[in-house]
């Protein structure tokens, strides 16, 4: 029975009410100049100033040790912080994968002074980290990586191609998933490892745009041509890659932001809906927020399984797969309520939202793992394969 | 442990032959005692009301564990009925009891007069827990008669009424049926979606087909994933809307209740179809599941009722408001 459980979240304790009123304060302040088409960015936006507020307001590193400036919150009060920051299309691009996953690695796998450097700059929200796993020819299948580094003296010289690196153009560094070991096809996940690379000053770092189907530039392709990162900037161990690596993509998929990337389409809904006296509006949205509701609950059940140091990645997963389902498909449950043709350079707030959250959706099916990766991992749950 | 003795009670009492008898009408009297003398009635009571102080996580797991076995006896009806009966300090019901909102019933003269549609086993009764307006009313089996047989999708009698009682135990209503209702049907929804995934599972791993089981193919695995996922959200909304039932808040049953409901359906559609064509006989016992998932789904003010009561309640609050009252759901 109950093959795959999900515990009872905790009830909105006092303190995580508060935690919720005074937050939404702060982004009502920090935000109010925010129009709906950049909000429905939601996490493709890119603001360091903003990021830097959230560090300085304690929001960043809320679970982190107080040493290495975090603030010894719990899962569950971050997760609340990370709820409220997607709700309100805050843009969060330059701190979202250091706090979620470069850090956490850092704490987990660093050494002292990787920990002392890197952890207190990111609680800050001074410092922007991206994700160094795809290439060309190693997508989903992140064991087929042949991105090479090869110990030469007190350095590691570094050669290959990473791609669809989100904001490798504006972040300052990034932590490389690589081949170390002499291993080919064999050892395909022995002899991997992970490094801290340092976006702006490494030689033989080219950093190419990728320009989206909406024209946008958020991907990159990193290209390293003997490019020197010092050994000291070794993340764990030398050969430990791959179990690493998973671990990071554990923290990647455990968070809550996996079915509000098109909320501000819904918010935006609701706008133009409300004083109708549609009887399909009412229904739709009825069942909309059925939807939102229970997602939002299975959300917050992994963030209490992640507060109870519980392994939640099958939980989150199944999350994954079915609140991509539900922001992907509210485009479409839109257009059945509204005729308007979505252009995301209108300068009228529905359409703009429409737009640009048609063009970007379908890429929410396709970030921290594919639908059929999702699925098949579920399936492994289960005890299919 | 009262998770434990549930299952073997329903394990050992309610085999094929019970299941093909209710099909045909036929009440199952001596599991409907089995279940009296557990005291499951008195399930979802206070110990002060009489209950055994069960948590909210063991109520939901006794509910999910009749949509588990699909009972086919109107025991979940009965613990929703005593607990509205008990709330409103009425006398509780002496036997199986029903549940309803009683739209087009009115009080006459001091009767209690009008239709209810479609109550399960009804002529099996000892009451019937029925709101009228904002009272509770105690109707006895003396106060009503069939006045129309209907069966549920899964066999089982569902007659219409016409009440025609003198009142003569009545009290403020504490909640509504429907809130009940549906509550108890999202648990019983939930525990009818694990089993079919059990044996979805178990029929996947074992049917071999082009020189393998048919769990070994992707496509198969995708849909396994998927009625998970469903199983997972309908297990979440039951918890939901019974926390939201106990602080009175209807716009998180009905969130709950939604949501559960959508999962019944695209849950028994995945399931029928990972069986192949004995997923659709009465052979197998997949049916009992899914006929009742297609039931259940229905009852208890439906999808359209529940869906206009929170769709009605975003518009009102508008696109500045719709976040906030997401997360108090």
């Amino acid at each position: 029975m109950n093959a795959i459980p999900f515990p009872a979240p905790p009830a909105d304790s006092e303190t995580v009410l508060r935690l919720r009123t005074e937050f939404r304060a702060f982004l009502d302040r920090e935000l109010k100049d925010r129009t709906p088409r950049q909000r429905s960015d939601n996490w493709y936006g890119f603001d360091r100033n903003f990021s830097r507020a959230m560090g300085q307001a304690g929001y960043l590193g809320m679970t982190w040790p107080k040493q290495y400036g975090g603030h010894e919150r719990s899962a569950y009060e971050r997760y609340v912080i990370v709820e409220e920051t997607l709700a309100a299309g805050a843009p969060v691009g330059a701190h979202w994968i250091a706090d979620r996953q470069s850090g956490p690695s850092i704490i987990k796998y660093g050494t002292d002074e990787q920990k002392a450097y890197f952890l207190p700059r990111i609680a800050a929200g001074e410092l922007a980290f991206c994700i160094g796993m795809s290439e060309p020819d190693s997508g989903s299948d992140l064991a087929a990586t042949r991105t090479r580094a090869v110990r030469d003296g007190d350095n590691y010289r570094i050669t290959g191609t990473k791609v669809w690196t989100s904001f490798a153009h504006e972040a300052d560094w990034v932590i490389l998933f690589c081949r170390t070991g002499s291993g080919g096809p064999a050892d395909r996940q022995a002899g991997t490892s992970q490094f801290l690379v340092d976006l702006k000053n490494t030689p033989g770092l080219t950093i190419r745009p990728i320009i989206d189907l909406a024209g946008q530039h958020h991907f990159n392709e990193m290209h390293f041509e003997d490019a020197i990162v010092p050994a000291s900037m070794l993340l764990g161990t030398e050969g430990q890659g791959w179990e690493q690596v998973m671990s990071e993509l554990a923290f990647e998929r455990s968070g809550p932001e996996r079915f509000l990337s098109s909320i501000e389409l819904l918010y935006q809904l609701i706008g133009v809906l409300q004083g109708s006296s549609s009887d399909a509006a009412q229904i739709t949205l009825g069942r909309l927020t059925a939807r939102l509701a229970v997602l939002r609950r299975l959300s917050r059940s992994v963030a209490s399984m992640l507060q109870d140091k519980q392994d939640a990645s099958l939980q989150a997963t199944i999350v994954k797969d079915v609140g991509a389902l539900f922001e992907q498909g509210l485009p479409d449950i839109a257009r059945e309520l509204v005729d308007c043709e979505p252009d995301p350079h209108s300068a009228a707030a529905y359409a703009s939202v429409l737009g640009n959250i048609v063009l970007n959706a379908p890429s929410w099916s396709l970030r921290g793992g594919t639908r059929e990766i999702l699925r098949g991992i579920i399936a492994r749950g289960l005890g299919t394969r | 442990m009262l998770a434990d003795m549930l299952h073997r009670l329903f394990d050992r009492h309610i085999d094929d032959g019970a299941y093909a008898r209710a099909r045909e009408g036929l009440w199952l009297g001596e599991v409907w005692a089995e279940v009296a003398e557990m005291g499951l009635p008195l399930a979802l009571l206070t110990e002060g009301q009489g209950g055994f102080g069960l948590t909210p996580a063991e109520a939901g797991e006794a509910l999910r564990l009749l949509g588990a076995h699909a009972v086919p006896l109107p025991v979940a009806e009965t613990m929703g009925a005593n607990r509205l009966l008990a709330a409103a300090r009425l006398p509780l019901a002496d036997g199986p009891a029903g549940l309803a909102h009683g739209n087009d019933v009115r009080v006459e003269n001091g009767r209690l007069v009008g239709p209810v549609a479609r109550i399960a086993w009804a002529d099996q009764l000892d009451c019937l827990a029925l709101a009228v307006g904002e009272t509770l009313y105690r109707v006895p089996r003396s106060g009503w008669s069939i006045s129309e047989a209907g069966h549920a999708l899964t066999g089982q009698p569902r007659p219409s009424l016409a009440i025609d009682w003198a009142i003569d135990a009545s009290a403020p209503l504490p909640h509504d049926p429907r809130a009940e209702g549906a509550t108890i049907r999202a648990f019983q929804i939930a525990g009818a979606l694990e089993s079919a995934l059990e044996l979805t599972l178990s029929h996947t791993a074992t049917r071999v087909q082009f020189g393998k089981p048919l769990s070994k193919n992707q496509a198969v695995q995708h849909e396994l994933a998927k009625l998970a996922g469903e199983l997972a959200c309908a297990t979440a909304a039951a918890d939901l809307s019974a926390e939201a039932l106990a602080r009175g808040d209807l716009l998180g049953v009905a969130a709950g209740s939604l949501r559960a409901r959508e999962a019944a359906g695209a849950g028994a559609s995945i399931a029928t179809q990972m069986h192949g064509a004995i997923g659709f006989t009465r052979e197998h016992r997949l049916h009992l599941f899914t006929t009742a998932l297609w039931t259940w789904r229905d009852d208890f003010g439906g999808q359209v009722h529940w869906a206009r009561l929170l769709g009605s309640a975003a518009l009102g609050v508008g696109a500045d408001g719709y976040w906030p009252m997401v997360t108090a759901l």
